[in-house]
């Protein structure tokens, strides 16, 4: 057994995380969705660093974690300005641009 | 970076990491945490109560942590840990109880098909992603991260000679990135007040001028069948008050069994 079953789980983690952005109304949900597929693309970082046996891979992880920190702050400041004009986190009442 | 090193739980974890190829150690866990991390996920997604979502999330995170230690990589998976399941999802809670359970998250598809079609497209992304990676790389001969944590002394003296000479740069615009962000959530999350504030002589005559209510909203009944927050009050005129029920309890139906007289005077049996 190789590191590369990680690998398939990172794979089916990130397409679960597509599912949700996907199919969900719900803003927050949509955005946990894409910190799922972030996290999946941390899981496979971690894992090419212990194949190829270099901290590079490892390093990237933590700069993916960083970065979603802070999309994460901006993200829901976002989400929260939205519901205070709106009233609604759903992602199909944001149409203003629509027509 | 002894100190990690010489806990012997710490040691053992990393020990048995330590080879490119899987133990039977790793097998387990990894067998056991990743169906956990898995189906969380899954739950994540189908899960109808945003806030159960976000617990969800929070299992298959702690689960990713654990992941990460036993490929040698302890700074990252305490990161996780700490950064993900401590820090944003708890941020994700807060911003849940502030916007509050969704009313408006229903079940009705503005495009038709689009659920299908989207669990459709997921499950053909991974048959993809995952038959390409295991096609690709099944039977790849992992070179394993000891040598390279025990170079500098350990994996967070190695993280660090990295971060700090070959990734400097980007360390250090990480840090504007971070100043940029939470100045931006400082300014998106402050509300400008419009003119003066209010004075109590100006909201008293609002609340009596024409089309409004003055009085309190009625509060949801209390009869002998029911005391329940979903249950509407009634008004003088006998009609039902939808002013006294909050939109975010569902109405429930209730059915013979709920509303039958119980016999309490008899003491249960209505024989």
């Amino acid at each position: 057994m190789t590191p590369t079953y990680y690998l398939v789980l990172s794979a089916a983690l990130f397409c679960v995380g597509a599912v949700g952005v996907l199919i969900r109304r719900n803003a927050i949900v949509v955005f946990m969705s894409v910190e799922l597929m972030l996290n999946a693309g941390n899981l496979a970082l971690v894992t090419f660093a212990r194949i190829n046996g270099s901290l590079d891979g490892q390093i990237m992880a933590f700069f993916v974690m960083v970065v979603a920190a802070a999309e994460v702050v901006v993200g829901l400041a976002i989400i929260m300005s939205i519901f205070r004009t709106r009233r609604s986190a759903s992602v199909d009442d944001s149409n203003l641009l629509k027509y | 970076m002894t100190h990690v090193l010489a806990h012997p739980l710490a040691g053992q974890v990393l020990a048995l990491a330590s080879p490119g190829a899987m133990g039977t150690g790793e097998k387990v866990a990894f067998w056991v945490l990743g169906i956990i991390a898995l189906g969380c996920a899954i739950a994540m997604v189908a899960a109808r109560n945003a806030m159960h979502s976000a617990l969800f999330l929070v299992v298959t995170m702690f689960c990713l942590g654990i992941f990460y230690i036993i490929q040698a990589g302890p700074f990252i998976g305490m990161a996780q840990i700490i950064v993900y399941t401590g820090a944003i999802m708890m941020l994700f809670l807060f911003v849940l109880m502030l916007v509050g359970r969704d009313v408006s998250d229903s079940l009705i598809e503005t495009l038709r098909g689009q659920r299908t079609a989207g669990i459709l497209v997921g499950l053909g992304l991974a048959g993809l992603l995952g038959g390409g990676i295991a096609r690709a790389l099944g039977s790849i001969d992992a070179k394993g991260l000891e040598q390279a944590n025990a170079t500098h002394g350990g994996n967070v003296p190695g993280l660090a000679a990295l971060m700090f000479t070959r990734y400097v740069f980007a360390f250090e615009v990480t840090s504007a990135l971070l100043i940029t962000a939470a100045v931006g959530a400082m300014i998106l999350a402050h509300v400008q007040r419009n003119g003066e504030k209010k004075t109590q002589k100006e909201q008293s005559r609002e609340r009596f001028a024409e089309g409004n209510h003055p009085a309190p909203k009625a509060g949801p009944g209390v009869f002998a069948h029911s005391n329940s927050v979903a249950t509407p009050a009634i008004l003088p005129d006998g009609t039902r008050s939808a002013r006294s029920i909050s939109p975010l309890v569902e109405p429930r139906e209730l059915t013979a069994e709920d509303t039958r007289p119980k016999d309490t005077l008899t003491g249960g049996g209505n024989q």
